[in-house]
């Protein structure tokens, strides 16, 4: 499904050159679950970044369900994005003005659903979700593993292949993080290709394939034969 | 994204920032209702005078003794002085078809009084036909009579001012007055506001042309009021009434021939560009406004970077972040059009109310270009931000770098 071919990121900082990825090449199949781990600066967020064709690689090869992706326009990986990829950030990123329901909805706004079909589908993820009863509460009326939840769905929402999650857990305490894990492994479980960044070994170890980043590059890649 | 879906996306970011909302359609809309309220009191103006026009008579010709027109020509060598207009030189002009009638005039000024009271005022000498001609109406009593011109008639016409002046609340019809020596029976009162251009004739009195001429010892005549038949006369007439007095000046064409459908439209003219003008002057606020949206979508853009880093996130295009962006400021600019035409519509009306003798109304065209400049104003400023926004890297706006 997704296939990373000696991928670089490099930053240029004043004179110096920062290898954030630096041939990276990793392989991935439908209904995968990742966690991506390693030191702080390691260039976990720009493997997701670039995975969810939200950065482009300076060099390499990147192919997604058979798609070279880095020959692609912007308004090319834009599309690709909508239709295969949906995104879990640490810091929720939820709309302040909208309703919980109208974020989630904000997808499938942007990709032009009908308003008829998309009550419907918000209904069903809300109550899969477990948030029927915070449909119309604002961002600053939920906790915050309401909030990541309400993230997830709107991730979910336009039923993406690829769920990419950096930090899920980042801001939410003991109990919500594993809430919202539960979550994800559920979606995971239903099929969907899971990649997790995350600092927690905890989370890390529950994952059927870890892989370790250190400086760019890929320092480990194990998976449970297990699973 | 669907049409009604960006709307009310934008609809609700622009009343997420309620205060600098407001405070953006308030500068909109006192820009719009300026250019819609100026451009009516231009237009006002125009009306009113076209309307003083109108009731100076339709299908109107004056005639003046001595050329005063530019020629262009050499000044001439002889300097003849031009011939007066007599009444004869009037009554030959009746002979012209597309000439329906004629009012010559003369003007002087002469004691006027009744009893210890006297005034002097301006004194007309005409003929029956120049109270149609002119429009006027008779408040009580009659018009000078339909006698022949050449024949005088002890017979006076007078104003309402100089009614109240004269005669207080006493009964006026029947009445004789006394001009210069001579005495003259009030057989009329002339309507109130009997005004035209400026020349109020409240406080004049008229007289028949042959009494007035023996009353100053003049035979000339100050000027021919000519109506023509219709419209399409006017052209005809000017020439015939032109040619008559030259074969009975012996050839000299020393008679001057305003029509006034010439002077109307010099004055439609003028004032027309001087509506445009202060509409102009007053669409330069609207340019100070467009200015004022694109400072607001910029901070809106940087206080939304996240947001719109989202959106990328979410699959939003270039495309799409650059017309949610276009949409709210061109929505901000309209919606403070709409307020605009509002403010103007309340602002005509109280000035309405405060001078109803003014003919004020916006013309059709100022609301409809306020509004287009509005918004064309409202997509022009508006668009800077939004490429700015579109053009957002998606990584660095999520991370806030
Ligand atoms: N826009 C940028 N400009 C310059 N350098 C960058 C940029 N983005 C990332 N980097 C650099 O690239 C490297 C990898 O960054 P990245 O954000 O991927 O790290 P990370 O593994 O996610 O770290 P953390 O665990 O702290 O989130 C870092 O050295 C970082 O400084
Ligand atoms: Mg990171």
């Amino acid at each position: 499904m997704i296939v990373l071919d000696r991928i670089e990121r490099d930053f240029t900082v004043g004179d110096e050159t920062v290898h954030a990825l630096d041939q990276v090449s990793l392989e991935f199949s439908v209904g995968d679950y990742v966690s991506v781990m390693g030191p702080s600066g390691s260039g976990k967020s720009t493997l997701l970044n670039v995975l969810g064709l939200l950065d482009r690689p300076s060099g390499g090869s990147y192919r997604l369900q058979g798609t070279e992706t880095t020959t692609l326009s912007e308004e090319g990986r834009a599309a690709l994005r909508r239709a295969h990829i949906g995104f879990v950030f640490q810091a929720f990123h939820l709309i302040p003005r909208l309703t919980a329901a109208d974020n989630i909805a904000l997808p499938m706004v942007l990709a032009g659903v009908a308003p008829k079909e998309r009550t419907q589908r918000v209904a069903e993820v809300l109550a899969s979700l477990d948030l029927a009863d915070r449909a119309h509460h604002r961002p600053d009326q939920l906790s915050g593993g309401q909030r990541q939840r309400v993230a997830i769905a709107r991730a979910v929402v336009m039923r993406p292949t690829l769920l990419l999650a950096d930090e899920p857990t980042g801001n939410l305490d003991q109990h919500a993080g594993s809430e919202v894990i539960a979550l994800i492994e559920q979606l995971n479980a239903g099929g969907i290709t899971l990649i997790v960044v995350t600092h927690d070994q905890a989370i890390g170890r529950r994952a059927r394939r870890r892989i370790r980043m250190v400086d760019g590059r890929i320092d480990s890649d194990d998976t449970d034969e297990a699973a | 994204m669907r049409l009604p879906d960006l709307l009310a996306f934008a609809g609700r970011s622009l009343s997420g920032t309620r205060t600098r909302t407001v405070m953006m359609l308030l500068a909109m809309s006192i820009g719009v209702a300026s250019v819609v309220v100026l451009t009516a009191l231009g237009e006002g103006a125009r009306r009113y005078v076209v309307g003083e026009f109108a009731s100076l008579g339709t299908h109107l010709l004056i005639m003046l003794p001595g050329r005063t027109e530019t020629t262009g020509g050499a000044p001439p060598l002889f300097g003849e002085t031009p011939r007066d207009l007599t009444l004869d030189d009037a009554l030959a002009l009746l002979r012209e078809r597309s000439i329906r009638r004629i009012a010559p005039l003369t003007v002087g000024n002469a004691p006027v009084s009744f009893g210890s009271r006297e005034r002097e005022v301006t004194v007309i000498g005409a003929t029956h036909d120049f109270f149609p001609i002119r429009h006027l109406t008779i408040g009580s009593g009659q018009a000078l009579p339909a006698i022949d011109p050449q024949r005088g008639a002890t017979v006076a016409v007078i104003g309402s001012g100089l009614r109240r002046e004269l005669f207080g609340s006493q009964q006026v019809l029947g009445q004789w007055v006394r001009i210069n020596d001579r005495r003259f029976r009030v057989i009329g009162v002339i309507g109130e506001g009997g005004e035209s251009l400026g020349q109020n004739l409240d406080d004049m009195i008229v007289i028949p042309v042959a009494s007035a001429q023996s009353l100053f010892d003049s035979p000339s005549l100050f000027r021919i009021l000519i109506e023509a038949r219709s419209k399409d006369d006017i052209a005809r007439a000017k020439q015939a009434a032109r040619e008559i007095i030259r074969q009975r000046h012996d050839g000299e064409d020393d008679v001057t021939i305003i029509t006034q459908d010439a002077l109307l439209s010099t004055f439609d003219k003028i004032l027309r560009a001087l509506t445009y003008t202060v509409g102009g002057i007053a669409a330069i606020s609207l340019a100070v406004a467009g200015i004022l949206i694109m400072n607001v979508m910029l901070v809106a853009v940087s206080q939304r970077v996240a947001e719109i880093g989202l959106m990328k996130a979410l699959g939003a295009s270039r495309g799409q972040v650059l017309r949610i962006f276009l949409v709210e400021a061109v929505m901000l600019a309209a919606s403070g059009a709409l307020t605009g035409l509002l403010i103007a519509a309340a602002g005509i009306g109280v000035l309405r109310h405060l001078f109803p003798a003014f003919p004020l109304s916006a013309p059709l065209w100022a609301p409809l270009a306020a509004v287009a400049v509005a918004v064309g104003a409202g997509l022009l400023f508006g668009v800077l931000p939004a490429r700015r926004a579109a053009r957002l890297d998606p990584v660095q706006a999520l991370t806030g770098r």
